[in-house]
């Protein structure tokens, strides 16, 4: 698996430049919009990547839940972290999108307002893992996400069912979009997906490291205890 | 393609977030390589 790491990279680095040059060049530009509408090919990938973040989180929490396994903890804690840095670029974009678009960088409606709530409660659980040095952490964290995890389709169908100012999904919704943007959506939707999946790869291996010296350091302290006072 | 302002702005914020995030992975990861060094340390038992 280390091994392979440079060559995933590699292949990863490639993809994003592809997927960069297809939605500044290769795509249409949007008739009504202009070269604004370029922010979908980041802006809609982000979310995506994050709701499957949160799923995989949720299983893994789950799983932890049943088994007490510590893989499922390291992983529920990454797919978070990371969920959490794709949601972001999503609430950060979509203003910056939104202000050209709809004269606003931002309102209450429910998708915007549902995606903000999801990113809180995420982010509370980074939090809540952070600080908090009880040993019941891992598993208060869990049932937090299971929680967490109920939010992501409320907020993906939010658009269906309240009359919001947020256009219809692409994908599995009653919008429709251009099979050549299409094209380039998907291809940075993949793109980012190496991009997600090499970035948790990363956190993951720092995980694991991070918790054989945190092991380390109890041993010796154990050990010797007068020497890890100084 | 027009050099579109808020175009340039989402396309930038959303690299410098990534890059920070990543730049804190890395930080972290040669932060534990010091401390494994420490701990290997002769006289240091672990």
């Amino acid at each position: 698996m280390k091994k392979a790491f440079p060559i995933v990279g590699l292949l990863t680095a490639i993809l994003l430049i592809y997927a960069l040059y297809m939605a500044l060049i290769g795509a249409p530009t949007e008739r009504t919009m202009g070269d604004v509408q370029r922010i979908f090919y980041y802006h809609v990938p982000s979310a995506l990547i994050g709701f499957e973040l949160f799923f995989i989180n949720f299983g893994a929490s789950v799983l932890y839940l049943i088994k007490r396994n510590p893989v499922a903890d390291i992983v529920a804690l990454v797919t978070a972290e990371v969920g959490v840095v794709f949601l972001t670029v999503n609430l950060v974009t979509g203003p910056i999108w939104a202000r050209p678009v709809w004269g606003i960088w931002w309102t209450w409606d429910m998708r915007l307002t549902s995606t903000l709530v999801l990113w809180l409660i995420y982010v509370s659980y980074l939090f809540l893992r952070r600080f908090s040095s009880s040993g019941e952490t891992p598993l208060l964290a869990a049932a937090l996400a299971v929680l967490g995890a109920m939010c992501v389709p409320f907020v993906y169908f939010s658009i269906w069912f309240f009359r919001t100012q947020h256009p219809q999904p692409v994908m599995g919704g009653g919008g429709s979009i251009d099979p050549r943007m299409l094209h380039v959506l998907l291809i940075n939707w993949l793109a980012f997906s190496c991009f997600a999946f090499l970035v948790g790869w990363s956190r993951y291996r720092l995980e694991t490291l991070q918790r054989e010296v945190d092991h380390a350091h109890a041993l010796q302290s154990l050990l010797d205890p007068r020497g890890s006072a100084r | 393609m027009k050099g579109n302002p808020y175009l340039v702005a989402a396309y930038a914020v959303t690299w410098i977030i990534h890059i920070t995030y990543l730049g804190t992975i890395v930080r972290r990861y040669a932060r534990l390589k010091r401390e494994i060094e420490e701990l290997k340390r002769p006289g240091v038992r672990s």
